[in-house]
């Protein structure tokens, strides 16, 4: 099951919309690396409102995700984790330490475009 | 108990099955929300362990009633190298895969009446159940 990238703006959204096997989870980590060079892409959001249940791998190839997003110079947001499913990830002890969560979409974007402001004001001061 | 459903696994994408098969039985037990995410996130990662360190087994699924209470109790069994030192494999942080290290006590911590049955060389016995109250 492949999910679907759109390219917005200097953002990219992955939006998870079925369970992921752990090839699917690896797969979205691939495209998702190809298509922020690509793209030049400044941030990326994956939204896992979908998502009924993240296990360790699927916390650890997310938090994979975001940390080797920020090497290649852009910034992810993980967007729309369900109560449930975050009740059981600190159950689980799986926690997405580093990585920046927004409860949803339009919050996750909010995010981004603050970042970027900030990124554009800090230039134009130096 | 009695045996719902057995799912043989060999692969990830068994693991996948394991939790579709284990949510349906959790959610036809009326078990809330919460618990059944608890309940299909234990299977998950104990599926992920047989693939990760026995490379095939078997999750069992079924339901257990006494007087008062009906629980969901789930089966992981393979005939990999077993664990060595069961004490040290439940403390937090332990691992021998070099992957994360939280498998067994986040399992515990999801479900209730953890029994662990391990024979070095002949493989494990992973049994956990969850009461619907």
């Amino acid at each position: 099951m492949q999910v679907p990238i759109l390219k917005q703006g200097a953002n990219l959204i992955a939006t998870v919309q079925t369970a992921l096997s752990d090839a699917d989870f690896e797969q979205l980590r691939r495209s998702l690396m190809q298509q922020v060079g690509r793209f030049r892409s400044r941030g990326v959001i994956v939204d896992v409102t979908a998502v009924d249940v993240m296990d360790s791998f699927a916390c650890r190839t997310l938090r994979d995700i975001a940390l080797m997003i920020a090497l290649r110079g852009a910034e992810t947001v993980v967007v729309g984790i369900q109560p449930e499913v975050a009740f059981s990830m600190v159950q689980l002890g799986s926690t997405l330490e580093g990585v920046v969560t927004a409860l949803d979409l339009e919050e996750g974007l909010a995010y981004l475009d603050r970042s970027k402001r900030r990124d554009e004001g800090g230039g134009s001061l130096s | 108990m009695t045996t719902a459903v057995t799912i043989e696994i060999r692969s990830d994408a068994d693991i996948v099955e394991a939790r579709q098969q284990g949510r349906a039985l959790a959610a036809q037990l009326g078990f809330t929300l919460v618990e059944l995410t608890m309940i299909v996130t234990a299977i998950s990662e104990l599926a992920r362990n047989i693939v990760l360190y026995a490379g095939k087994g078997q999750i069992s699924l079924g339901i257990e009633r006494n007087h008062h209470m009906t629980g969901i109790v789930v089966v992981a069994s393979d005939e990999g190298p077993g664990i060595r030192d069961i004490k040290l494999a439940m403390q937090d942080g332990y691992s021998t895969s070099g992957g994360l290290g939280l498998g067994l006590p986040g399992i515990q911590r999801l479900m209730e009446d953890c029994r662990i049955e391990s024979t070095v060389g002949h493989g494990t016995t992973i049994t956990v159940k969850r009461w619907k109250r």
